[in-house]
């Protein structure tokens, strides 16, 4: 096996028995990516030389005994969240040459903890989209089949993981965006409960929804993953100041007389049947584990996706006000006067989905309107999230396919915004309700697609997904396979 | 056709916190452009708000002495508007749910007293300025200002004329000023004003057409621009014309208003609650330390002067404008026990002094104790009042006490009665043709023998004293 096909804690152990450098590392992504990012095109910008600096430093480190959760290890980092002095475009024209002054909170925990960034990662346009079709930079691709969407919104940031272009990465999961992708492209994928993860420096798309989670290639480096990003940050005010357990300490543990609701809902006309089987599967390896796997209703189900579509945009459509050309980033050339200089400059920045979600959201809070749509969705809102907290009086977990279907070619459902907003049906109610949830991989389709698998539970209550994730893991015993490129 | 006038006043007032309301930057006055800023309240990509608790206690503070409620639970909204001033295309305020409701202030005219409502009190960020060149089409933005505090102060429409608008005004200034939490500088933008009217035929009860009116910088200006239109709207009805509901800018130099923006170009500002914060829970036990804290505000220490210092009501009101100079005025009686001295003093001369060099009385050089002394020294004759008119303007120039002074200068009062009688008997000899006439009844000429006192002892004898020797002397 490569370096960059290593997990984690595989890596940290190498690193610990100094058998590998944190150079030797780095330089195996790197060579991975020279290798095949010209066909994945995972990436929006790669951080090369300062990578390599990085990983000198870290082996003086390695040297003194000085080793970190992370030391030595490459990570990329969604287009999304600020990097200061490195560009970072959100996939957007609008930014393509902003410059963020300051460091997100998330790369700040990251690198303090001895990571070493590979690269800024592919994204649809402000994270707006299934399927990173949207990004100003080109679409990306899944290292599975190259023909197809790797997911969205995180796509680069999952396709990334699959291929072995990092050893694992971070993205942001505002109505499915982490875990989507992390099942379509066979990784794990969580978002954690809102609050959980600072938001500082993430660059808004829908505030009340948007998370930040890793991309891993199991369930271990996903616990490790969390145990730096998780913790309270006081430049956020929704971040909730809750004690953050190790994460570590749930793997391999048992999940006997766990009882795991099957929400009927999302067992529905329209999921794959190759999808249906492999769920139907998974919930047999879980109750073979010692669950108990009983039918649940999750009532509202039916009304997540219009919910979704009033509240992210409505709030999409403020934080977007501020791409106007008269402070950083694109401004449309040769504009005369204010009102012109705001609507070229936001004619030509934006793309056409980001637009027309601005327009959704603008209308929804329209006088007049607003009523009828915000508030009534906010109001559905917690009707949904009530529907969670019944259900988590029996059940520990939720289980639930991740994904409709699998991974879906490019360019197939780019003229039909709804049939793309139906491929984040299971995964938009978790950010409604504000609840965690994992993605893990379950198996393949006939045609070698990755399928996945989605645990859900209440409220911080990470712990619970990553034992169940890893006693599924353990037991499922999926076939280990590498995209083929 | 006899009309009512209806006014109604939106305030805004800056909050005297160190830092703006959602980062840490400084909120002092006239720094370089875009000095005070930061990723923050530059409204960059991926920062987010945390509120200063200071601007909420500031808040609380300004809605008790204005007899509102404060809600239990607050929160802030997007008010969402495009502008270049305006980093993040929203300003963060509030709105369904504001801090305090359902206040009041009363005013007092001709000894009648009107209650103002408040509607509401809500807290808000500012906005940056824009700087335009006058040479050429560019315009600069500076953002110093931006995330600076504001409170909003909306009052019902119970205002019936513009003298009353500005009382109410006055009053809202002269609390906030007692408060501490705002400095109350117009000029500087720190107090400001929109004014909403309209009229009607005396005796109507639906309310006119209204229009709002904005930029008046000081009080005499929200009075004029009232004043300007409501004779506009009058106009307007008496020619069968009607108001247009439509925002107005003051043109101060020309003293006239013209439209701004009508209702159609108004804009929607698509309002919700701000994602990023969350709501603000104010329970009875805070609620109760703020209300601790107030200072005495203005109509209770003028009952009490009145009470206490039995001064006229006019020294009550001078006195009691501002808090430092009723704090001054109380450690002076406090020391000479002479209330209507120490206000006429005060008031007088001082204040004099004061304005000529636009110096406020926290920059008088008199200390309270030298004032006080000096009435003292009066009280005990040693000073006469005209001497002492001398040497307070001397305490003022200097800041030394009245005794140095009159140390230095050797305004000793004369009040040995042997050493007055002397020269009483010699300025009687050398006058005898006076003598004669004022005792064959001329009395006007005793002035002229008090003035030939004062003239001998160059200003020091005890008037009182010379007086009555003088008529105990001529009288033979």
């Amino acid at each position: 096996m490569e370096l960059n096909q290593l997990t984690i804690h595989e890596l940290q152990e190498k690193i610990k028995n100094n058998s590998v450098t944190a150079t030797q590392i780095t330089e195996s992504v790197f060579s991975r990516i020279d290798a095949v990012e010209e066909r994945v095109h995972s990436y929006i910008r790669l951080m090369k030389e300062d990578a390599l600096a990085a990983a000198a430093k870290a082996d003086v480190d390695i040297k003194k005994g000085n080793i970190k959760p992370l030391t030595g290890i490459p990570i990329a980092l969604k287009d999304i969240v600020c990097t200061k002095g490195i560009t970072t475009t959100c996939g957007s024209r609008i930014l393509h040459n902003f410059v963020p002054p300051y460091n997100s909170t998330v790369v700040e925990k990251l690198r303090s903890a001895g990571a070493i960034f590979i690269g800024k990662a592919n994204m649809d346009e402000f994270a707006m989209g299934s399927s990173t079709e949207t990004s100003y930079f080109g679409p990306t691709r899944n290292p599975w089949d190259l023909e197809r969407i790797p997911g969205g919104s995180s796509g680069g940031s999952a396709a990334a993981v699959a291929a072995d272009e990092c050893i694992a990465s971070i993205g942001s999961d505002t109505g499915g965006s982490i875990r989507q992708p992390a099942a379509l492209c066979g990784i794990v994928g969580m978002k954690p409960t809102y609050g959980r993860v600072s938001r500082f420096g993430l660059i808004a798309f829908a505030s009340s929804l948007d998370q930040i989670g890793p991309f891993t290639k199991d369930v271990e480096d996903c616990a490790i993953m969390m145990n730096i990003i998780a913790g309270y940050d006081p430049k956020e005010s929704t971040s909730v100041n809750a004690e953050v357990p190790d994460y570590r300490q749930f793997i391999g543990r048992d999940i006997k007389s766990w009882k795991i609701g099957i929400p009927k809902e999302y067992f529905i006309e329209g999921v794959d049947p190759e999808v249906n089987a492999a769920i139907k599967k998974a919930i047999r390896v879980i109750e073979q584990s010692g669950g108990q796997c009983v039918e649940i209703s999750l009532p509202h189900t039916q009304y997540c996706v219009a919910t979704y579509y009033i509240i992210a945009p409505a709030e999409a459509s403020s934080n977007l006000a501020r791409y106007d050309g008269v402070k950083y980033g694109f401004r449309a050339a040769d504009v005369r006067e204010l009102l012109e200089m705001y609507k070229i400059t936001r004619m030509q920045g934006f793309g056409s989905e980001v637009k027309r979600r601005i327009m959704i959201g603008t209308y929804a809070l329209s006088a007049g309107y607003y009523d009828a749509y915000y508030k009534k969705a906010s109001q559905v809102r917690a009707l949904i999230k009530h529907d969670f907290d019944e259900a988590f009086k029996p059940c520990d977990v939720i289980l639930t396919p991740t994904t409709p279907t699998p991974a879906f070619k490019i360019g197939e459902k780019t003229d039909d915004p709804l049939q793309m907003y139906l491929s984040d049906v299971f995964t938009i109610s978790t950010n409604l309700a504000g609840i965690p949830g994992i993605s893990v991989p379950c198996g393949f389709t006939s045609r070698g697609l990755p399928i996945g698998v989605q645990f859900l539970a209440g409220h911080f209550e990470e712990g619970k997904l990553i034992q169940i994730a890893s006693a599924y893991e353990k037991n499922a015993k999926i076939e280990k396979r590498r995209p083929t490129l | 056709m006899d009309f009512e006038t209806i006014i109604g006043l939106e305030v805004h007032a800056q909050m005297l916190t160190d830092t703006k309301i959602f980062c840490g930057c400084s909120t002092k006055f006239g720094a370089a452009p875009n000095s005070h800023t930061c990723p923050v309240c530059l409204g960059m990509p991926g920062v987010l708000p945390v509120l200063n608790k200071k601007v909420v206690e500031y808040a609380m503070k300004m809605a008790l002495a204005t007899n509102c409620v404060i809600n239990k639970s607050c929160e802030f909204a997007r008010k969402n508007y495009f502008y270049p001033d305006l980093p993040k295309g929203y300003q963060i305020s509030q709105y369904a749910y504001p801090l305090a409701e359902h206040g009041y202030v009363l005013l007092e005219t001709n000894g009648e007293q009107r209650k103002i409502g408040i509607t509401r009190i809500h807290m808000e960020e500012d906005a940056g300025k824009l700087l335009h060149d006058e040479h050429n089409p560019v315009s600069y933005v500076d953002l110093n200002r931006t995330g600076v505090p504001l409170i909003e102060i909306v009052s019902e429409p119970d205002m019936r004329s513009p003298e009353e608008a500005a009382d109410y005004l006055k009053r809202l200034h002269e609390i906030l000023v007692y408060l501490e939490i705002c400095d109350g500088n117009m000029e500087e933008g720190s107090f400001r004003c929109d004014a909403n009217v309209s009229i009607r035929p005396r005796g109507q009860k639906e309310y006119g057409t209204r229009t709002e009116l904005k930029n008046m910088n000081s009080f005499r200006n929200v009075q004029r621009a009232l004043e300007y239109e409501i004779k506009r709207q009058q106009y307007l009805v008496e020619n069968g014309e009607t108001v247009v509901q439509e925002t107005r800018l003051w043109d101060d130099a020309q003293g006239v208003t013209s439209s701004m923006r009508s209702k159609e170009e108004a804009h929607d500002y698509r309002y919700f609650p701000d994602p990023d914060l969350v709501p603000i829970m104010i329970d009875d036990a805070w609620v109760k330390k703020i209300n601790e804290e107030l200072p005495e505000l203005p109509p209770a220490k003028r009952e009490r002067f009145i009470k206490d210092y039995q001064i006229p009501a006019y020294d009550v009101g001078v006195l009691t404008a501002d808090k430092a100079l009723a704090l001054y005025y109380e450690e002076v009686v406090k020391l000479c026990n002479k209330p209507k001295v120490a206000s006429n003093w005060l008031m007088g001369d001082v204040m004099r002094f004061l304005n000529e060099d636009k110096r406020s009385i926290r920059e008088c050089p008199i200390k309270p104790e030298s004032l006080a002394d000096m009435i003292k020294l009066i009280e005990e004759g040693a000073i006469s009042g005209k001497m002492a008119k001398e040497v307070v303007e001397d305490m003022y120039k200097t800041g030394k006490s009245p005794q140095e002074i009159i140390k230095e200068k050797g305004l000793v009062q004369i009040t040995d009665e042997g050493e007055l009688v002397k020269a009483i008997t010699s300025i009687i000899e050398a006058n005898q043709a006076q003598v004669v006439e004022y005792r064959g009844g001329k009395e006007k000429v005793f002035g002229f023998f008090v003035g030939q006192v004062m003239k001998a002892t160059k200003g020091k004898a005890n008037p009182q004293l010379v007086n009555e020797l003088l008529k105990k002397m001529l009288a033979g």
